[in-house]
């Protein structure tokens, strides 16, 4: 399968497990609820766990686990469906989550720009969709007003010089 | 009043070819209907019962005449010769073609204009005083925090995707003219005991079906912490508000469900986190504060002897000056509504050749600025008393000059049927019935001061429940009855009108609202208004006359 990673389209083995599944290889994501009730064996097996958020996830739960996810996935039940803005930034600013965070599910181009923002760097979206040609919306804007989880100079600081 | 400089007009061409973008792969069959809903939604475009109907944001209300001769040529070029001003101090168009969407927009652009946000379930443009900057009881203009919220909220990256609308309101003065109490979020600025100016943060406040008063999460805020709060504030609502059930899913539901005590501390724990990374810059806000520095008011305006000389000769325009003008902290100046309300004319609209006349006079005699009030006016803030005979008469001219401000013909309206296809009753045709039976201007003025609000259905776009008297259409199998409430405000003294009763067919709404006026004059003691009497005797005596024949 092909994703889009730090603004390139990849190849991407990662498997999203279902509760009852067992991992058949190296990477791989479980829901929140299986990693809570399955922490200590996922981690013992000696591979590199992602998790997925869903939108109602507290993530003071598995801020101690972040150090030893390998990625992170937030979940897009609907597109307007917002939470993950939120979630994917309190991740990066609040618990210094430096792993990749993937939106996955329904999603659409036009929130490319906000997601990346937000501290979103993979995108997986929901089959269907060309990749190519999501690939400009992550530069639908060349200009920001307000801090977010990214690290680019905002109109005021500019204006500052 | 605020420019844009390189990097806001950047973002808003940018902007412009966003959509054009969208619109195509729309027309193109790439985006469903349901996905480009949201995205049109954003940039203020509704499909409504006849056309499209696209809603431009006037930020806070502030508009320069070269921006009106816009709207003008918009509604000349693009729609059918009027535009629509609303509670919210935009404008909206009633028949543009969606292809053309684009192309209003990238003209738009041109004059500093866009419609980023004026709808869907974000940050909305933000309101506020009317006479911000002129009124003399301000302790500080609120138009550049609201023009730094403006620039925060515009696609601020996480708060795109709430659970519903959000709107924010700022009042600068002691009386509150941007009915903060009735907004997601209500800022007023006042001072603390060691004489600091600062914030008063209220929450949760809204009309609509569920209309509620917000209350005070936090007495005072630090100005430097302005953004990080409504950040904590908006991030708690992004993440808990309801998104199961669009009618509970504003931040009041949110707000109720919590309980005020447990929302104030989720906001401060938040808030907590962030309120030093996010410090505003002052650099920056002593930028925006110069775009609203006061224009060069001519020091002797009030040595003019003519203003009273004309006072005394046509009682007409003395009539139009006490009723449409106001006092401005400038001696010799006064601030002048523009009626929107003329007799036959729908609440709030304004046609092409007005728009142009206005933006003339607007530069001949106010500085080049007006003002839309959230009760479908329009000001003009800045008028030497010397030029306000000619000013009177330009108006007059363009039938603009109705002098009716704040009275019973004063009403604000929703569009309702007539184009609204959430409504279920044809909201105008009751506002210009009502309106007609004011032609008496004794008995208009008698009347002194009454907000008749009427809203077309319960989502309250006509700010009904705050109406001295509201009027809420109401679909009865098939039949278009109404509701009437009595007492209410969106004032420093904010309450939500009392049900007076069973509905009233349309034909009776007129009768009903004469009974109550008529009972007003009986029972009014002394020089008491409306609401001070609606509040002193309550509903029974208006009861007892309204349904005394059913």
């Amino acid at each position: 399968m092909q994703i889009i990673k730090d603004g390139t389209i990849i190849h991407d083995d990662v498997q999203h497990l279902a509760d009852a599944e067992a991992p058949t290889g190296n990477r791989f994501t479980v829901s929140f609820e299986r990693w809570k009730a399955e922490r200590e064996s996922l981690l013992a097996a000696g591979c590199a766990p992602g998790v997925r958020l869903s939108s109602g996830n507290a993530l003071a739960d598995i801020a101690g686990d972040l150090p030893f996810l390998d990625l992170v996935v937030v979940e897009f039940p609907a597109f307007a469906d917002g939470r993950a803005f939120s979630l994917a930034r309190l991740l990066r600013e609040r618990y210094g989550y430096a792993g990749e965070i993937r939106a996955r599910g329904d999603f659409i181009r036009d929130q490319l720009y906000f997601l990346v923002r937000v501290g979103v760097n993979a995108f997986e979206p929901k089959g269907g969709l060309d990749l190519e040609k999501l690939l400009p919306a992550l530069k639908d804007f060349s200009v920001n007003y307000q801090a977010a989880a990214d690290d680019v100079e905002l109109i005021y600081q500019k204006r500052g010089k | 009043m605020y420019q844009y400089d390189q990097y806001d007009q950047t973002l808003v061409n940018e902007r412009v070819a966003q959509f054009r973008d969208q619109t195509r792969r729309f027309l193109a069959g790439e985006l469903s209907e349901e996905q480009f809903r949201p995205l049109r939604l954003m940039n203020g475009l509704y499909i409504q019962t006849h056309a499209p109907m696209l809603r431009v944001a006037i930020p806070y209300g502030l508009l320069s005449s070269r921006q009106l001769r816009m709207l003008a040529h918009i509604a000349r070029k693009y729609d059918r010769g009027y535009g629509h001003f609303t509670t919210r101090q935009n404008i909206q168009y009633n028949w543009p073609k969606l292809e053309e969407v684009p192309d209003i927009l990238a003209e738009l652009a041109t004059v500093e204009m866009h419609a980023i946000q004026t709808s869907g379930n974000c940050i909305r443009n933000t309101t506020s005083d009317h006479l911000a900057g002129v009124s003399a009881d301000e302790l500080e203009d609120p138009r550049a925090w609201c023009e730094i919220i403006r620039q925060w909220s515009t696609l601020h990256p996480e708060f795109a995707f709430l659970p519903r609308k959000f709107k924010i309101a700022v009042s600068g003065a002691a009386k509150d003219r941007a009915a903060t109490q009735v907004h997601d979020i209500g800022l007023h600025l006042l001072r603390n005991e060691q004489g600091e100016l600062g914030f008063e943060v209220l929450v949760g406040g809204g009309l609509g079906r569920t209309p509620i008063i917000g209350q005070t999460i936090r007495p005072f805020l630090e100005k430097k912490h302005l953004l990080s709060y409504l950040e904590a504030i908006l991030r708690v609502y992004n993440l808990f508000g309801r998104r199961d059930n669009k009618y509970k899913a504003r931040v009041k539901i949110l707000l109720k469900e919590t309980g005020v005590e447990e929302f104030t501390q989720m906001v401060e724990e938040e808030w907590s986190h962030i309120r030093d990374a996010l410090e505003l810059d002052n650099k920056e806000i002593e930028r925006v504060k110069t775009f609203f520095n006061p224009p060069g008011y001519a020091s002797n305006a009030s040595t003019d002897t003519s203003f009273a000389v004309k006072l005394a000769e046509n009682s007409g325009f003395a009539a139009w000056v006490r009723v449409n003008t106001v006092e401005h902290k400038i001696p010799g100046y006064r601030a002048v509504f523009v009626s929107l309300k003329a007799p036959g004319v729908p609440p709030g609209d304004i046609t092409d050749a007005q728009m142009d006349i206005l933006a003339d006079l607007a530069d001949r005699y106010s500085f080049g600025e007006l003002r839309a009030t959230h009760t479908q006016n329009l000001l003009l803030a800045d008028v030497k008393q010397a030029d306000l005979y000619e000013l009177w008469q330009g108006l007059a001219d363009a039938n603009l000059a109705t002098a009716n401000i704040g009275k019973a013909s004063d009403i604000i309206c929703c569009p309702g049927l007539d184009f609204c296809s959430l409504a279920n009753s044809s909201s105008i045709p009751v506002a210009l019935e009502i309106a007609a039976r004011m032609e008496d201007a004794d008995y208009l003025y008698d009347l002194g001061d009454i907000r008749i609000n009427i809203s077309g259905c319960m989502n309250g776009c006509g700010h009904h429940t705050v109406g001295h008297i509201g009027i809420l259409g109401v679909d009865k199998k098939g039949e278009e009855w109404f509701q009437l409430t009595l007492g209410g405000s969106s004032s420093n003294d904010a309450s939500l009108g009392e049900r007076l009763g069973p509905a009233v067919p349309k034909d009776q709404v007129a009768n009903t609202v004469d009974t109550i006026l008529q009972t007003y004059i009986e029972l009014r003691e002394g020089e008491e208004s409306f609401l001070e009497t609606v509040r002193r005797i309550g509903m029974p005596p208006f009861q007892e006359k309204v349904y005394a024949n059913h």
